[in-house]
Order: structure tokens, then sequence, then C-alpha cells
């Protein structure tokens, strides 16, 4: 499995970038296939904590209407957050880790695939609940498309950004608190954005804007975050 | 000179709390800000200087 | 050496070295308490004295000496300690990183003070304690980031890792800042259209920007006063088992 991560690599068979992305991502997402609960643990997160604003607050239809944008959100933001922690985790322990670092593999790519492979597995099924909890918590029907949307924009961000303090703290026996502390401001603008798009698709105003704004976001993720993972975790792996 | 009298300028128009509240967080950070390092230079010197008069002896 | 091409000035090189750093910041130390004396003095006398009072906001409006320049030394004291984190990523300075490591306490302290009477100013002008103005909305978030660093720093206990660790981290913040910022200006105006904002005024006449600019340059060299002294004990507690530091002591 791991020598995927770890071999040399084999330029004059045509092995390129690209296909080192591709080997690092289906083997991300074996492993990931392989324990299960991690996959399912974050979308009952996200029902749990979505659930508690009506019990917590009201559960008055007009209200949840209002806050149904911000809670899905904060919801989606928050299980993201959870599930962040153990993107490292395992291959530090286990020393693979520390041969990707060793071996000449650009640790840009290998840090993408692992950010994709993540969001693959719970942003993008984040984004598929997140209508039913839409639909719980009384967001209008105008609305719905707009969720969609600024998630599938917006879960990528927050994977990549969450991954440059999961690098940072992955050495740290008690990282979970810590990452929350790091990641958390850094979100804010993806939550802005976000939220008052499908508030704003709520009120029949375009959206297309936000959607910029959010896909403006995502591209400087994916350009900046893995420089920063990178150095992260050689940081981390090397103290 | 914007006090005819001292009461005046210590009841600032009724936001004498607010300002002076603001003055005396000001005072108290900025002297937070000093202190704390000369205390901790003091500490410091008064380790090293018990370090080396241990050595002194242990020669 | 000599015949190696140089990449920077000498004075770059020499900052490197801690000895050469002790002993320049103990000479530039004694300037820069005088011109921080003099300038909070007479920046403090001016603001609460002769400054004249807001037209609407009456002597409340004596806040901004103190809160614009704590809004302002937080800010640039964010981009400082993200400065020297990456000058001590990039040349493994070990000054650099006590540098950085200095920062974080001061621009604590700092966005804290702008936060406090941020929120004191509000109470006259708005009527409560706390309003999410886009102002102090974006100095609680900058308080936010600061105390990450601070706690990943001391979550580490190599000091070297640390240091390197939080300058990673700082330097996200950096590029983060301007987005956080607009973000929230931007929210701001959408949910709070017409406030009235404490510190943006069409004009603001000399005799009220005059003692705020004498403020701001205060509270600079109050921030290098501590800073220096931060970094004097940062080499100190290093270098402690260097000979010119324990030559120093013991001579004393």
């Amino acid at each position: 499995m791991a020598d995927t991560l770890t071999k040399e690599p084999d330029y004059s068979a045509g092995r390129s970038v690209g296909s080192l992305y591709w080997a690092v991502l289906r083997r991300e997402l074996l492993l990931f296939f392989r324990r299960r609960s991690d996959l399912l643990n974050p979308l009952v997160f996200f029902l749990l904590v979505a659930s508690l604003f009506p019990l917590g607050v009201s559960p008055d239809p007009t209200f949840l209407a209002q806050v149904a944008p911000g809670v899905v959100w904060v919801a989606a933001l928050l299980s993201t957050l959870l599930s962040m922690d153990g993107l490292f985790r395992s291959d530090f322990d286990d020393g693979t880790l520390e041969q990707t670092l060793l071996s000449p593999q650009p640790m840009f790519v290998v840090g993408l695939a692992k950010v994709s492979a993540h969001w693959i597995m719970t942003g993008l099924p984040l984004t598929l609940l997140a209508p039913l909890i839409a639909v719980m918590l009384f967001l209008p029907a105008d609305g719905m498309a707009g969720l969609v949307l600024t998630l599938l924009l917006g879960t990528p961000t927050l994977s990549l950004i969450g991954a440059i303090g999961a690098a940072l703290t992955v050495g740290l026996r008690k990282g979970g608190v810590l990452l929350s502390l790091l990641v958390l401001p850094l979100y804010v603008p993806v939550l802005i954005f976000g939220s008052s798009a499908v508030q704003a698709a709520i009120n029949g105003l375009p959206v297309s804007g936000h959607l910029a704004l959010l896909g403006a976001m995502l591209a400087l993720g994916v350009v900046m975050a893995p420089l920063a993972i990178g150095a992260a975790l050689r940081i981390s792996v090397s103290g | 000179m914007s006090f005819n009298s001292f009461s005046e300028f210590l009841a600032m128009d009724g936001h004498g709390l607010y300002v002076w509240l603001s003055y005396a967080i000001a005072a108290t950070i900025v002297t937070i800000n000093l202190v704390s390092p000369l205390l901790r230079k003091k500490q410091l010197k008064a380790e090293l200087l018990r370090r080396l008069r241990r050595e002194k002896k242990a020669v | 050496m000599s015949g190696q091409k140089k990449w920077m000035p000498r004075w770059f090189y020499q900052l490197a070295s801690p000895r050469w750093c002790y002993d320049i910041t103990g000479k530039l130390l004694p300037g820069f308490v005088i011109a921080a004396l003099l300038l909070l003095g007479v920046g403090t006398v001016w603001a609460l004295l002769f400054a004249p009072a807001d037209y609407q906001q009456g002597n409340s409006f004596r806040i901004i000496y103190i809160h614009v320049p704590a809004a302002i030394l937080a800010q640039s004291c964010y981009m400082m300690m993200a400065v020297a984190g990456a000058i001590g990523l990039i040349w493994k300075m070990k000054v650099a990183d006590m540098v950085a490591k200095s920062c974080a306490p001061i621009g604590v302290s700092v966005a804290l003070l702008a936060l406090a009477t941020g929120a004191i100013w509000g109470k006259p002008t708005w009527g409560s304690w706390w309003v999410w103005d886009a102002r102090l909305t974006s100095m609680l978030i900058l308080l936010f980031l600061y105390l990450g660093v601070i706690a990943l720093h001391s979550a580490i206990e190599n000091e070297v890792t640390a240091a390197q660790s939080a300058a990673v981290l700082s330097l996200v913040g950096l590029v983060n800042i301007p987005i956080i910022k607009y973000s929230v200006e931007w929210w701001n105006t959408l949910h709070q259209p017409a406030t009235f904002t404490l510190t943006e005024r069409p004009a603001m006449p000399a005799e009220m920007w005059v003692p705020l600019l004498v403020m701001v340059i205060g509270f600079y060299c109050f921030f290098a006063v501590s800073l220096m002294l931060r970094i004097r004990n940062e080499i100190l507690h290093r270098e402690r088992r260097a000979g010119w530091v324990r030559q120093m002591i013991g001579g004393e």
C-alpha cells in the first residue's frame, strides 16, 4: 500500500505528477472504505448538530427558516473540522509520512491528493446530505440549490484550510482542541460568503457573485494550501 | 483647554466613566507589558548567577 | 567565507548573531524609552485636555486616542510576527524566531485593549457594550489568530519546531487577514446598513488628528521598548550556556 507514496518515481515509464496524484488518491479512498465508521461519523455529527438548534432554541418554522442557512453552514463546518484531525494521524503513527517526506515525491501533490480524498469522503457526502437537514429546518425551496452549490464550492476550501491545521498538529498528542483553535478563525470568510449566498438565494437575489467569491477562495486555497501543508508536515515530522 | 474646571474635566460631560475606564485599561496594559519582561529579566539573571556559583563551588 | 558572494547587506548577517542583537538593543533601548514616555505623555495630556470634543459624540470621542493606536499596533504587530517567522523559516535565524515569539504576547494585549476600548466606546455611542461592528469583529478574529499562534507555540516542546510551526501558522493567517477583513466588512454592510462607524470620519480637523498621530507613534515606540525587552530576555535564556552571557552575568 505504502509504496505508491514512497517508491522512487519512475519518470522514464511516463509516470508523472498526475499519476502520482491519482495513485495517492486511490490509496486514500481505499483506506477510507476499509474504515467505514470514519466515513459515517462526520455525517451523524452533522445531523446531530443541526438537530440541536430546534431543540435548543425553538422549533418554530418561521424562526428556523430564518436561521437555517447559518445553521447548516456552521454544522457542515464543524463536522469537516471534526473529521480533519485524523487526516495525517495514521500515516504519521505507522511511519508512512516520514517515508513519504524522505522520498523524492513532491509533497505538494501528495498533500493535495490526500485533501481531495478527504473531501470526497466527507465534504461531498455532507453536501449531499445538506438538503435533508435543510428540509427539516424549513429552509425555503428557493435556497436549496444555492445551499448545495455553496457547500460544493465551500467545503473543499474548508478541507484545504483544515489540512494545514492537521499537518501542524499531527505530532501532538492532544491535537484535537488545538486544531479547532487554529483553524476556526480561518474559516470565517467561507462561512460568511456561504451562508449569505443562501440568504441571497432565498430573497431572490442573484448568487453568482457569492459563488465567484467562493470559487476564488477555493482557487487560492488549491494553490497555496498544499505548500503550507507540505511545509507543516516537514516541520511536524522532523521535530 | 477644553474644560473650565477640574470637576468638569473629571465628569467629561457624563462620559467620564467611559473615558477614564478606557485610559485606565490602556495604562494597565502598557504597564504590564513593560513590567513583566523586566521581572522576567531579574529572574533570569538570578537563575544564571546561581548556576554560575554552583559551578564555581563544584570546581 | 570571504570568497563567497554575499546576498544580503552586512547588518542582515549581524542580526543573526544573538550577541550583536543584545548589544544593539541595549544601545537603542534608552532612546526608545524616552521617546515612548514623551510621546505617550504629551499625547495623553493633549488628547484628554486640549483636543476638542466631538460635536456628535461629545467627550467619549477621546477614547479614539487609545482605540485607534491600539488597533493599528495590533495589526502591524501581527504582520511583524509573520514576517519575522518567515525570515526564521527561510534563513534558520534564531533571532528572528525570538522576535516572532516576543511579538505574540504584545499583540494579544494590544488587540484586547482595542477590543475593550471599542466596547466601552460603544456604550455611549450605540447604547450597548458590544455591537457586531465590522472593525470590532475583525479585531476579535485577529485576537483569535494570535491566540492560535500562541497555543500552537506552547503546545510544542521543542523550541525550534515550535517556532517553525508557529511561523507557518502566522503566515497562513497573514494571507487570510485581508480576506477576513473584506468578508467581515461586506457581511457588516449586509446586516447593518447605515450604522454609524466609530472611526471613519469624512475630515478630521488638525486639532483632532495631530494628537492621534502623536499617540500612534507613541504606541509604536512603546511596542519597540517592550519587544526589545522581551527579545533580550529570550537571548539571555537561550544563550545561557554561551561564554559572553556567563561573563556578563558573572562580571556584574
